[in-house]
């Protein structure tokens, strides 16, 4: 006889589970016990929230779905944003929640939440497991659904009888037999034709680069794509990463907080190769007017995002890494010299602002002299806010890769995401920047840093302020600062000390660089708070 | 301008919570949904009416495509298919009146399925126009109660909207 929890840890390790991020409670305890018999590495986070962001991390990192368990009512209802974070950004994850006895269901009794209810509009699939025989299925039907087509979110809800319900045997299925679920991978081939003539007639055309190709990792082939046609490339922020800062044909992010350079460009377009990207209105105000003016070729994996929020004439449903490599090895360069020498001129017209300073740490400065002093392959991994916006303005990916919440844009992201980035990759250094408002959303999680003993370097940028809004006030709300001015914060560098992190603060833009090169000489985790003044502007 | 859409999907629990949540998340409106087991007892197939503009309905159509138990949607093509409603449509009805809504019952080919001294229930499986004339024409007598379902359709001709996948 076997017991559905038994089968619940069977079934992680044959999916080749090796790190799992959690918060036990009474409705999960059965499923805790047989973990404690496998090597299956569990994470205790401080609030479930973070279990799916480190889960989140540790997914986007090491390229397959991160595990995140709670317990049933509160502990899935904490669940909730990190569910939807993931959601908003396609990350692959599969939450295993708790549930009441099944015969309670509906009861409203103790620490009952309809958490699959609950989490309908953030998952792309959730099951309310009914019975142990049915474990193995859903959970290959979980792992199968996380990770294919568009990846996302699974939920998987087991009532605490089922976990200790004991059947007679256990089976794993091969494969997952779902008859409504078959993405499509290979991109239409005359679709793919019509997009190379579009590329031929265009004047001025250009690649926006999504997170769609990051998910897809087809970086490699992009960056073939982009050289091969010539065609100057920018990024959303979820695309950051995929082209290299410096490359001589990228023109920035584009968006609300993007680069002129890109945004620009994008509005004179006649052509706009949308590729993994879901035309958010951060990243495209005006969707409608661009599309005006320009024939939009659009690549994606999920059909539902093809004309979602742009009128798109090429559509192309594929996965982008099949389609960019046929784009690749079919394209000719035809991109006029005037297009490039005006869009690429645009990157010296608009150059990247803040001077160093004395009487505090400019930010934007001091992440483009961090940028080259990490490995080429770091991972950093920026919080939401202000300081989103100087990493990502800033900070130059070479081999490695840029995290945040896109998204949602979920405060507190940055410090749970690069505890499961770091754990999926231990040998890259891990770097979670994040504001003095962020970071006390999970600064709770320096506890499951120490307790795992992961080397994370931490940077905060102390302005007081939730600087972001405060941003808002000053340019919208006549400087009326309501409720975002930060008092009675601690002292970072002593709140460190208590967990035993080495910390120090810099108050100069030489001071920044020097601790940094500290920071990352290290061995540890390590917080480097740097002091900004609040008025810096996010571009 | 209204839309029929044919929706297969696994009969399993939680599949209608699971599309209408969708209707009610993305803004769009659903006239009318109707669900029951199709020749396959795994496979349920939802008829449902949507109102709105082409943009709407091939977003309907990709988004319901995304919920994993929908197997198949098919947006059916005016003219090209048939659709009935049923109702139950109640009306008071002295003895006096009695042959004059029977005779518009059978004009609209209702079957009468209820009878008392002061009412009659009438029985219409009828496409939604129909169904409103018939509602009009009873007006006049006073429509105690109604009870629709919602609309189902089939394609006309020999033609299947089979479970073969999604597109
Ligand atoms: C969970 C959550 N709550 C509120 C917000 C709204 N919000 C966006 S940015 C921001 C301020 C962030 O402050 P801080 O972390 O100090 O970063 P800064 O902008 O100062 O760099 C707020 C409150 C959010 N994005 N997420
Ligand atoms: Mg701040």
């Amino acid at each position: 006889m076997v017991s559905g929890a038994e089968i619940m840890v069977k079934c992680l390790e044959l999916e080749g589970v090796q790190i799992a991020f959690g918060y036990p409670g009474a409705a999960i305890c059965p499923f805790y016990d047989f973990l404690y018999q496998s090597n299956i590495r569990h994470v205790l986070v401080r609030e479930e929230q973070n279990a799916a962001h480190a889960a989140s991390g540790y997914a986007r990192s090491a390229g397959r779905p991160g595990v995140c368990i709670a317990t049933s009512g509160p502990g899935a209802t904490n669940l909730i944003t990190g569910i939807a974070t993931a959601y908003m950004d396609s990350v692959p994850l599969v939450a295993i929640t708790g549930q009441v006895n099944s015969e309670l269901l509906g009861r409203d009794v103790f620490q009952e939440a309809d958490i699959t209810g609950a989490c309908e509009p953030f998952t792309k699939h959730s099951y309310l497991v009914k019975r142990a025989e049915e474990l193995p299925r859903i959970f290959k039907e979980a792992f199968h659904i996380a990770s294919t087509g568009r990846p996302g979110p699974v939920l998987i809800d087991v009532p605490v009888d089922v976990q200790q319900a004991e059947i007679p045997e256990f089976h794993y299925p091969e494969k997952a037999a779902i008859i409504g679920y078959k993405p499509r991978t290979q991109g239409h081939a005359l679709q793919i034709r019509k997009a190379l003539e579009a590329i031929e007639k265009a004047q001025r055309p250009i690649i926006c680069c999504g997170g769609g190709v990051v998910l897809a990792g087809a970086r490699e082939e992009l960056i073939a794509f982009a050289k091969n046609s010539g065609i100057p490339v920018c990024a959303t922020m979820m695309g950051i990463g995929v082209i290299p800062m410096d490359n001589p044909h990228y023109l920035g992010m584009i968006g609300m907080h993007g680069r002129t350079s890109a945004n620009r460009a994008m509005k004179e377009a006649d052509l706009v190769i949308l590729c993994g990207a879901r035309v958010g209105d951060r990243a495209v105000s005006a969707p409608q007017q661009i599309a005006e003016k320009a024939v939009v070729v659009h690549i994606d994996i999920d059909p539902a995002e093809i004309g979602k929020n742009m009128p798109v004439d090429v559509p192309i449903v594929g996965d982008i890494r099949i389609v960019m490599r046929a784009l690749a090895d079919q394209v000719k360069n035809t991109v006029p010299q005037e297009w490039l020498d005006q869009t690429l001129g645009y990157k010296k017209t608009y150059p990247s602002r803040g001077e160093p300073r004395t009487d505090s740490v400019e930010p934007r400065v001091f992440i483009r002299d961090l940028s080259p002093m990490m490995q080429d392959n770091a991972i950093l991994v920026a919080d939401v806010g202000q300081n989103q916006i100087w990493a990502a303005r800033n900070f130059n990916v070479k081999e490695g890769r840029f995290l945040t919440s896109g998204g949602l844009g979920t405060m507190g992201y940055s410090i749970p995401a690069a505890i499961g980035a770091k754990l999926a990759k231990p040998h890259r250094q891990v770097v979670a920047v994040c504001g003095d408002g962020s970071f006390q959303m999970s600064m709770c999680e320096l506890g499951t840093l120490c307790q795992e003993g992961v080397a994370v370097k931490i940077i905060i940028m102390e302005n007081n302020r939730l600087g972001m809004v405060k941003e808002f006030q000053d340019r919208l709300y006549g400087k009326r600062y309501m409720a975002t001015v930060l008092k009675g914060d601690p002292d970072f560098v002593k709140l460190a000390e208590a967990y035993g992190i080495p910390a120090a603060r810099a108050e100069t833009n030489e001071e920044a660089k020097q601790l940094a090169a500290r920071m990352l000489e290290t061995d540890g985790p390590f917080i480097l708070v740097c002091a900004v003044d609040p008025d810096v502007p996010s571009i | 301008m209204k839309y029929t859409l044919s929706v297969l999907v696994e009969n399993q629990p939680g599949v209608l919570s699971k599309v209408s949540g969708l209707f009610a998340r993305r803004g769009f409106n659903i006239d009318s949904l109707a669900v029951g087991v199709t020749e396959h007892p795994e496979i349920s197939r939802m008829t449902i009416v949507v109102n709105g503009d082409e943009y709407i309905v091939e977003q309907v159509e990709k988004q319901l495509n995304k919920v994993i138990p929908v197997i198949k949607v098919k947006v059916l093509q005016p003219e090209a298919f048939i659709s009935r409603e049923l109702s139950l449509i109640k009306v008071n009805c002295n003895t006096k009146q009695r042959l004059e809504i029977m005779q518009i019952a059978q004009l609209m080919n209702a079957g009468i399925v209820d009878v008392t001294t002061n009412s009659l229930t009438l029985q219409l499986a009828a496409t939604a126009e129909e169904t409103e004339t018939c509602i009009a024409l009873l007006h006049p007598f006073g429509i105690k109660e109604i009870c629709r379902a919602g609309t189902i359709a089939l394609e006309k001709g020999s033609g299947v909207t089979a479970p073969s996948g999604k597109k």
